[in-house]
């Protein structure tokens, strides 16, 4: 089990509270497909990914991104057991979805960058330590059911 | 591969930087050592408190050695040389291939916090690819 000291929990609920999870999530996966090319590969039928305009403009881009980080969102009210909550979306990136994993850690640092250039200076060192530590026990969690 | 259209955000973004480069460089490097405490193992020597003269000092020597990569976009494995036979042969830093993306990270993130939407998402990868061709020519020596 992770151990989350309270000035982590702290940090990270009070960041939490104040994200818009539809615009964050839409523009951290915008920026994966972007930053990363690659990763379109899981979103052939998504429709035009030819640019980074039509990628962010993209309704698909959008809807799922904020898909991806309302299920965040149960990493953050669940930080005692983020393993448990992960434990059948891990098999179906697994079984289903094959993503590589590398990609979570892609993803997560990315929303570390969309969560600084949103708070500026509130997103101070120890914030960026307390929410690399989320996403890489989140990347973690979902690599877990891999087989 | 960088693009001409890379090259120059990477120019646009470090014009912007050249004012703070003490700053931006402290910064990085504070970031790295609170997000990535194994980075501080290659500075035993220092004192890592917030604001120390010795972190200032090495952040405005990394971000100078950012910007001369940045004018010679064209020809980083030369512009680079010394600093890749230091990290390979010196330093002997975990290779670049993995601990410059805990520097990456940083600098973007330090970037991202004082541009805010300006750190549009073809900036970030224009830089994200530029960091990654500067870890590939320091790793290049490493054996």
């Amino acid at each position: 089990m992770v151990h989350w000291s309270a000035e982590e929990k702290q940090l990270i609920s009070s960041v939490w509270g104040k994200v818009n999870v539809e615009e964050c999530g839409a523009e951290a996966l915008a920026r994966l497909l972007i930053v990363y090319p690659w990763t379109q590969r899981f979103f052939s039928n998504f429709g035009n990914l030819s640019s980074p305009t039509a990628i962010i403009g993209n309704p698909k881009v959008r809807a799922h991104g904020k898909k991806v980080l309302t299920s965040f969102g149960e990493a953050v009210k669940n930080l005692d057991n983020i393993k448990g909550t992960y434990s059948k979306l891990s098999e179906l990136h697994c079984e289903k979805l094959h993503v590589d994993p590398e990609n979570f850690r892609l993803l997560g640092d990315i929303l570390v960058i969309v969560l600084a250039s949103h708070f500026g200076r509130d997103f101070t060192p120890s914030c960026q330590f307390a929410w690399q530590k989320l996403v890489g026990v989140v990347a973690h969690a979902l690599a877990r059911r891999y087989h | 591969m960088l693009t001409a259209e890379d090259k120059k955000l990477v120019q646009q973004i470090w014009e912007k930087v050249s004012g703070h480069q003490e700053d931006v460089g402290a910064e990085t490097l504070e970031r790295m050592f609170a997000a990535y405490p194994q980075t501080k193992t290659y500075f035993p020597h220092f004192d890592l408190h917030h604001g120390s003269d010795q972190i200032r000092g090495h952040g405005k020597k990394v971000v100078a050695a950012l910007g001369n990569a940045v004018k010679n976009l064209d020809n980083l494995s030369q512009a680079l040389s010394e600093l890749s036979n230091l990290h390979a042969y010196n330093l002997r830093v975990d290779p670049p291939r993995f601990s410059s993306q805990l520097l990456s990270q940083c600098l973007q993130v330090v970037l991202a916090v004082h541009l805010g939407k300006d750190y549009t998402p073809e900036t970030h990868s224009a830089v994200d690819k530029f960091m990654s061709a500067v870890a590939s020519v320091l790793a290049e020596k490493y054996r």
